[in-house]
Formats: C-alpha cells, structure tokens, sequence
C-alpha cells in the first residue's frame, strides 16, 4: 500500500487523515471450505499490519503476504466463543474490525451451518456490500445461489465475487471466466446492481490487497481495493423525508425538541412539514445534530428538530413532506424470514416494531414460501426456523411504511413473540394490499367497516382535537331544545371544536323533503338523521341534532346507528304547558283545534326513559355540564 | 458547513450517530433505565454521547458506578467532580458486606474479589433498583466473546447471558420486551473501536481520569504487572518495593489489579500513536482476564459486564 502512512505523516496528520475516513459496514458469505477465514485473517492482519511496519519503519520485512509457508491459522484469529472452541463450529454472527488508510470497515461474519439464514440474513441487514466466496474448483454451487438470494433480499447493492483458490486450478483464466457467466446468468432473476469479480488466491495472497504474479490476465482491482474505493454515498435513499419521531424532549416549557434518527431523504431548516398520521402542517425551525446547530439533516443522523408550531407529536408519528408521503395502512404484503424455533402461527398475534412504532400484528395468509436453494415457490402452511416466504399481514393500526426496496428504513419490521418475546421473524415490506386482493378471511372484515378511506376516525379526531359524537336533544316541540343545541354549539365553537347542528326545519327543507309526517315517514326520517349523524362522526365532527323523537324505540334505533359510544341523549323535560307558552309557531293552537294529528305531548305520548342527561329547567342549565 | 451540501458522514460521526439512535431508544423504550458508569475512557465517551443525545434537555436516567472499593483514588475524584460539575444523577454501589468482611484483592486474590466486589456488587445494584435497562461501554473488538455479543443484549432472571439464544438483531430495529425481573444489557458503543473512542476524546476534549497521561508515579513489580501504590492497604513487604517510574494506565479498575505500562504518553495524541504500535490488546494488563481460559465469557454469563 502505497498511501500516505503514520510514520510518514505523523501523529497528528495521520489523526486527521483517520478523521475523515468514511465507514463500510460489509457481509462475508462463504463457510469456512471456501477460504473465508483465511480472506478475513488476510484483511485483519494486513490492514493492522499496515500500522506496525510502517510505525516501527520496519518496511524492510515486506507485508507481502505471499508467503505459502505462513502456518498461521487465520480461522483461530477469528475464533470467539467457548462453546465453539469445543464443537469446532462458528454459530452466530461476528462483528470485525480492521481500517486501512482510506476507510474503516465492519465486517459482519456470517458463517454456520443449520442457521445460515438467519445468521445471513441478521448480518446482511446492516452491509452495503457481500463477498461472495466461490470454490473456483466447485464454480457455482448451490450455496452460492442461497447467498446471492439472500443478499438480493436484504437489499445490499454492491456484490464482489470472489473466485478463491484459484492456485488450485492452475490460476486458469478460462475457469474464471466460466463461473463469472454462470454467476451472471443465474443473478439475472436477482436484484442486484453492482456485482464485481476477482480471481483470488486467499492462501498466497493473490488479489487480496496486491495483484500478485500469477494472474497476468486479470487487469482489474483487488479485493480491498474494490474495497476501499467502491462508492456507498449515494445508496441512500436522499429523496423521500421520513423522520420517524423517536423521542420527545421538554428539558423546559420554551423548548419541544423531536429527536429521531433521518430515516431517509433530506430537511432544512424553514422547511414545510407534515406530522402524520395527524395531517397537522408545521414549519421546521431549528435542526441540532451532533450537539450544533445545522441547516439541513440527511440520513443516517440523529438530530433533534424543532417546529414552528405546538402541534401534537409523540414517538411514531413520522415527519414527511406534503407531496411526498409513505403509505398508510393496516393491510401489507411482505417477505418474512423466519427466525425463531417455534413456528409461524396464523392465530396468534404477534408484537411488530416498525420505525419507533410498536403495534400488534397477525398473518393473515401465507402466499408462497421460497425454496432459498433452488428459488422455487411452494405452498406453505406454516413457516419454520430460516424458511422465508410472502405473507399477508394485519396490525392493530395504520403503519406508515414504504416498500423495502425503495427505503430500507422505513420498509422492515420484526416480529416478536407475545409470549417468549423471541424476535421470531423479520420482515420486508412489499406493498399494500388491495381490498380486493385481500384473502376471504379478512376481506369481510374490510367491509363491515364503512370507512376505507386512508384516514381513520381516530387520527381525524386527533387532528381536530375532539371527540366525534352526536349530542340527540329530544323533547316537545317548542321545549327549548333549539336553544340549547345553538348554547352548546356555540360554547363548542368557543373551546375550538367544530359541530354541526340538524334540525327537523333544515333537513325536511331539502334532503327529506318528499317525507310526510306518518309514523312510517317520521321514523324514516330519523333513519336519515342518524346516518347522517353517523357519516359526519366519522369524519371527525360533532353533531348536535335536534328532534323531537318521542318514540323510545326509534332513539333506541338511532342510536344503535351512531353507535352507542357516540351517541348522548339530553331530554328537554318541560311541561307541556311550558312549552305551549313558548310556541311562537302555532302548532299547539293548531293542535288545540283538532287540525293537527299526532301531536306529541297532545294526543300522541313522550316517550321517556333513556336520556343520559334530563334538563328540567332551562334557566339552570349548565352548559358545561353537557359535553 | 460549506454552501453546497454534502451528505457524507466520517466514520466517527456514522458510530456517533448510531450511538445516540441507540440511547434515545433504550430511554424511550424502558420504565427504569440506567447507565453504568465505570469512570473509565470508554464510560466518559458514552456519558458524552448521552448528553449529546438529550440536550438540551438532562440525561433522563442516572448513572451507576459499581464502588469496589478498590478503585483508584484519582478515579473517585474525577468521578466526584466530573459528576457534580456536569449536573448528572449518579448513584454509586458498595457490596457493603464484603467491605464488612474485609474482601480485597490482596487478602483474598482476584478472583473473590471481583466476584464480591464488583458482580456481585452489580447484581445487588441490579435488583435493589429494578432496572430494565443497563447501558454498559463494552466494545466487540475489545475481547473475542465480544464480538457476538448484541447491542440489546439479553439478560434472564439471573442476569444471565446465555451466548447460544441471543436475539437476532436487524437494521436499527431492537427488541426491547422483557418480562418482569428480566433485563437488557445495551452496548451502545459496540461497533467503536479503540481507535475510534480515542479520536472522539481527542476530538471532544472529553475529560479522562489523569491516569491514562504518562507521569512518573510509585509503582511495585507484582508477578511482572506494575502496581500503583495507591494507598497503605498494599501490604508493606509489597509497597517497600516501591520505585517511581513513568507509567500510564491503559484501562482502569481496581488498583491491585490494574497493571501500568512504562510509557511517556503524556498527550492523547502520543496515547494514539503508542497504542497503534503496540501490538498486544489492551487488556492484557488486566489480571482478570487470565484466570482461566474462556474468563471473559464465563463472567458475562454470570452476569458480569
């Protein structure tokens, strides 16, 4: 390596040179057959080894690593737990570490057996960038296919194929070029952008930080030169803003921070925001990252914002912008890989972490699983440890997601076992599901429930700060219920809610004009009202409707519509002499001259009996004491 | 920051964003919180990057420092001071029974002492407070059991870690149930190296124990590791040996058992170029970690740090 090094620069260069390193965080998938152990042993000790000699000055015994009769065993050097100490097997995942002048890296070690999936798939979750070692003696096998559609899977965009001992097959470029059409044919079903080949020798070294003398023909770069220089920066997903709100912070009542992690895209300060599922708008003030003040944040940071406004905020919620939103459902079709030893159940309902939301999910169906060696679709019941397959899921809530493929963020979850809290699968958001498309058991479900639009009661009232009922005032006609529906609705309005008042005049004027006053026609005429009352909750509003209604069995009836948890009955219970008195439309003079049937209160019956609340003297009323 | 955007991130400010990520969840995740405190280099990084992930707000949860009695008088200082001057809620445990029961190192060797002083200790701190949540300053390149070791790492009723059902953790997704009793390691700074946690102490002007500066000091030769002569509790036909020589400390913990290292590294920058020569890890002056093979990992599943 010919960069600039510690004892040529100097501590103190060398530190700023080390400063601005960025960092790759990489999965190695191989066993140890392949020579994986001996490419990490390479990598650790050549890159640590480029601190010692060139500190020490001792440039006199070369890194060269191609010495054959190195005995090193490099797997030793990698070894970790006890218990594989004694089975002589790797089981888990293992975090390395090693820099070289231009880059730190992380390599996660995936090796195993049984448990490759999940292993694979935990260390694949995090990298930018798999090796891929092939025997070249073997050329490609099936577990090459199973790590290549793992990587396609997980999303990791750049692949280097590394094509190892291939001292053993006499450094034939022919051999090589074989398994790099193999590879390509079989990866043209996969997803994967950037895919690279070397010819390697881990044992001798060839291609592994230097060229090496026996491959002449091969012209490209070497593993940690692809390495250091293949660029990362722009895998990220800059475009879509999704800032799911991690933690809220009041050190004090001037400040009201959001802190979260930019999950994708880019915000600056002054920016117009949306808070969902809220559907509030605000402003950005101030951005701090890193403990300064910053005029714009990109992923991954973790920053801490602020708003403009006093609008409602807490952990799941998600900042984006007004034109570019995720998706909002309930319903989604995803990928699981899964992890755990007790088997997918599709009765139990499982914990599903998404972004810093945590709601309670079920599968609903399982479309397909995949055979992982052969890529081929079977049809499953159930799915056990490391099988992976498209299902169909429910959560308790709306999410707010992408697809995997397009933010990787904002596109996975897990689930977690009620019970044992095992994380016993993990997921990929493909789409949302289509009512249509919906499997038949919960199809239904879907239409029992009126409203499908994106938004929920439940977030319209949020939004509104109030909660959707309908306020039925009953009573005679001309007992003073106008004026207490126009008290309330006015003392409403006052506190910032927004209501709607009905009466019998307004609707009969239009909507229900073509009803009578028969008690077929009056009933259907509250049928009206009460679905009406219904569709208005729904979108998050107050109804205050104003009825006389003297049947105890059509209240009864409205009220199952609205629901009975929206529904509050106040009964104006004025004699009826009161309410004679107060008449200024003559109904009661009518009524009194025989010219008028059916007058409540006259020659029809009141009803009472199912208020929840009994105004018996209008002067008293409180209206406070109403909502 | 100049006027064209960049959205590149150095290595550091990639770990320090993940840290902090890490931090804010284990505060909104868990009811009772707490962070260990082992007034070591790595310690003072993660305290650093917590007050970096609340402010302007305070550290939501307090720090615990697991007191063996043992430690280094400057370290209890620095402590002390750095605390108080820093408006952090610490708590610090003493095994009151063993310092009753006269348990040290030189009484009655490393291994009772550390395991009453310091895991035991832990696991009466643990209970007595009912914490959920125990961040510690554990790194994966430190020591190889560590390397496998999650971020949220599973502890069962005991404080147990049982290294072969660890949680599977993806993307920055992290399991955070558990049940009553059961609790959570979290090793926020796990992907840092040494390297790194020296750079961001430089880069920070983050504060450190004096220990870690090379200067001349009283040490003794015990079994070929250089003993500080903290204070008269060494016995006086070791501390009669005493000579001055220039040492620092590469890691801290109970005096007795903390070797130092002749060194001039007076400076974090000669700390870093020191430690880029040096070829062995850094916790080979640590005594603990010989005692037997695999001592490391066996201490983790007692539920030790």
């Amino acid at each position: 390596m010919s960069s600039p090094n510690i004892s040529s620069l100097g501590i103190k260069d060398f530190l700023a040179q080390d400063e601005k390193k960025d960092l790759l965080r990489l999965l190695t998938a191989g066993s140890v057959d392949d020579g994986k152990s001996t490419l990490i042993g390479r990598l650790l000790n050549d890159s640590k080894r480029l601190y010692d000699d060139q500190l020490e000055a001792l440039q006199r015994d070369s890194k060269r690593v191609g010495n054959a009769g190195d005995e090193i065993d490099y797997a030793l050097l990698l070894d970790g737990l006890k218990a594989e100490r004694e089975q002589g097997i790797t089981i888990d995942v293992a975090y390395r570490y090693f820099s070289t002048s231009k880059r730190k890296f992380i390599i996660a070690d995936t090796p195993g057996h049984e448990q490759y999936t999940r292993n694979m798939v935990t260390g694949a979750s995090t990298a930018h960038l798999a090796i891929v070692l092939i025997d070249a003696r073997k050329g490609v096998i099936t577990q090459t296919k199973r790590h290549s559609f793992l990587i396609s899977l997980l999303g990791i965009k750049h692949v280097i194929v590394a094509v190892n001992k291939m001292d053993l097959v006499d450094y034939d470029q022919q051999v090589f070029e074989s398994i790099r059409s193999e590879y390509l044919e079989f990866t043209t079903r996969l997803n994967i952008p950037d895919i690279q080949f070397v010819p390697l020798s881990a044992l001798k070294g060839d291609n592994i930080v230097d060229a090496g003398v026996n491959m002449p023909w091969y012209q490209g770069a070497s593993i940690m030169t692809l390495l250091e220089t293949i660029s990362i920066s722009s895998d990220r997903n800059f475009v879509d803003f999704r800032f799911p709100v991690q933690y809220v912070s009041r050190p004090n009542l001037n400040f009201r921070g959001f802190a979260g992690r930019v999950a994708s895209g880019v915000i600056r300060k002054g920016d117009e925001v949306v808070a969902l599922p809220s559907g509030k708008r605000s402003t950005v003030q101030s951005i701090e990252s890193m403990g300064t003040d910053v005029a714009y944040a990109f992923p991954p940071q973790s920053i801490m914002l602020t708003l403009d406004d006093e609008i409602d905020l807490s952990r799941g919620d998600m900042l984006v912008r007004k034109n570019n939103q995720p998706q909002i459902e309930r319903h989604f079709e995803a990928m699981l890989v899964w992890m755990d030893e007790s088997n997918l159940d599709l009765n139990k309902q499982y914990l599903l972490k998404h972004t810093t939301n945590r709601v309670k999910a079920r599968i609903d169906a399982i479309r397909y699983g995949v055979d992982v060696n052969t890529l081929q679709r079977f049809d499953a019941e159930t799915f056990e440890l490391n099988q992976i397959g498209r299902v169909v899921l429910t959560c308790s809530r709306n999410l707010l997601f992408d697809s995997y493929q397009k933010n990787r963020q904002t596109g996975s979850f897990i689930l977690i076992d009620p019970l044992t809290h095992n994380t016993a699968a993990v997921g990929m958001i493909i789409n949302r599901v289509r009512s249509e498309q919906l499997p038949s058991n919960i199809s239904h479900e879907i239409q029992s429930t009126t409203d499908r639009s994106l938004i929920d009661r439940g977030e319209r009232e949020k939004q509104l700060s109030q909660k959707a009922q309908t306020f039925w005032i009953t009573g005679l006609h001309a007992s003073g219920k106008n004026e207490v529906a126009y008290k309330l609705e006015r003392h409403l309005f006052d506190l910032g809610r927004t209501a709607i008042v009905l009466n019998g005049t307004m609707l009969r004027a239009g909507l229900n004009r073509e009803l009578g006053f028969d008690k077929a026609d009056r009933d259907e005429n509250l049928r009206r009202v009460a679905e009406m009352a219904k569709v208005l909750n729904d979108q998050g509003l107050i109804v205050i409707a104003v009825f006389i209604s003297p049947d105890r069995e059509t209240r009864l009836q409205v009220k199952e519509i609205i629901g009975p948890d929206r529904y509050r009955e106040i009964f104006i219970d004025t004699t009826l002499d009161a309410c004679q008195k107060r008449d200024t439309t003559g109904l009661y003079a009518k009524a009194a001259a025989g010219r008028l049937r059916h007058s409540p209160g006259v020659d029809s019956p009141y009803e009472s009996g199912t208020a929840d609340i009994i105004i018996s003297d209008l002067e008293q009323v409180d209206i406070q004491d109403l909502i | 920051m100049s006027k064209t955007e960049s959205y590149k991130l150095t290595h550091l400010q990639e770990l320090e964003a993940e840290s902090i990520h890490i931090i804010r969840e284990v505060a909104s995740e868990f009811e009772n919180p707490v962070m260990m405190y082992s007034i070591g280099k790595d310690s003072s990084v993660m305290v650093k990057l917590a007050q970096k992930a609340f402010a302007p707000g305070k550290i939501p949860f307090p720090l615990l420092h697991i007191d063996s009695h043992w430690k280094f008088k400057e370290m209890i200082k620095f402590r002390d001071e750095f605390c108080s001057e820093n408006n952090i809620n610490l708590i610090v445990h003493k095994n009151e029974e063993g310092v009753k029961q006269g348990v040290g190192p030189f009484t009655h060797g490393s291994k009772i002492h550390t395991d009453t002083m310091k895991t035991q200790a832990l696991l009466q701190a643990l209970d007595s407070h009912k914490y959920d949540a125990a961040f510690g300053g554990a790194r994966r390149d430190e020591e190889k059991s560590r390397a496998k070791e999650r971020i949220f790492s599973f502890r069962d009723n005991f404080h147990q870690w049982d290294p072969k059902n660890q949680r599977p953790e993806l993307w920055n997704l992290y399991n955070t149930e558990v049940h009553r009793g059961e609790s959570i390691r979290v090793f926020p700074i796990s992907n840092w190296t040494e390297l790194d946690v020296w750079q961001y102490i430089r880069q920070e002007s983050i504060p450190i124990v004096p220990l870690y500066y090379a200067k001349p000091r009283e040490v003794v030769d015990m079994d070929g590791q250089l003993i500080l002569v903290d204070d008269d509790r060494m016995p006086t036909e070791l501390s009669k040996k005493k000579e001055v020589r220039t040492v620092r400390f590469r890691t801290l913990g109970c005096y007795p058992l903390t070797g130092a290292v002749e060194s001039e590294a007076d400076t974090i920058e000669k700390i870093i170029e020191e430690m880029m020569t040096e070829t062995q890890s850094e916790r080979t002056t640590r005594i603990i970690d010989f005692d037997q093979d695999g001592s490391m990992e066996q201490k983790k599943r007692e539920g030790y740090f």
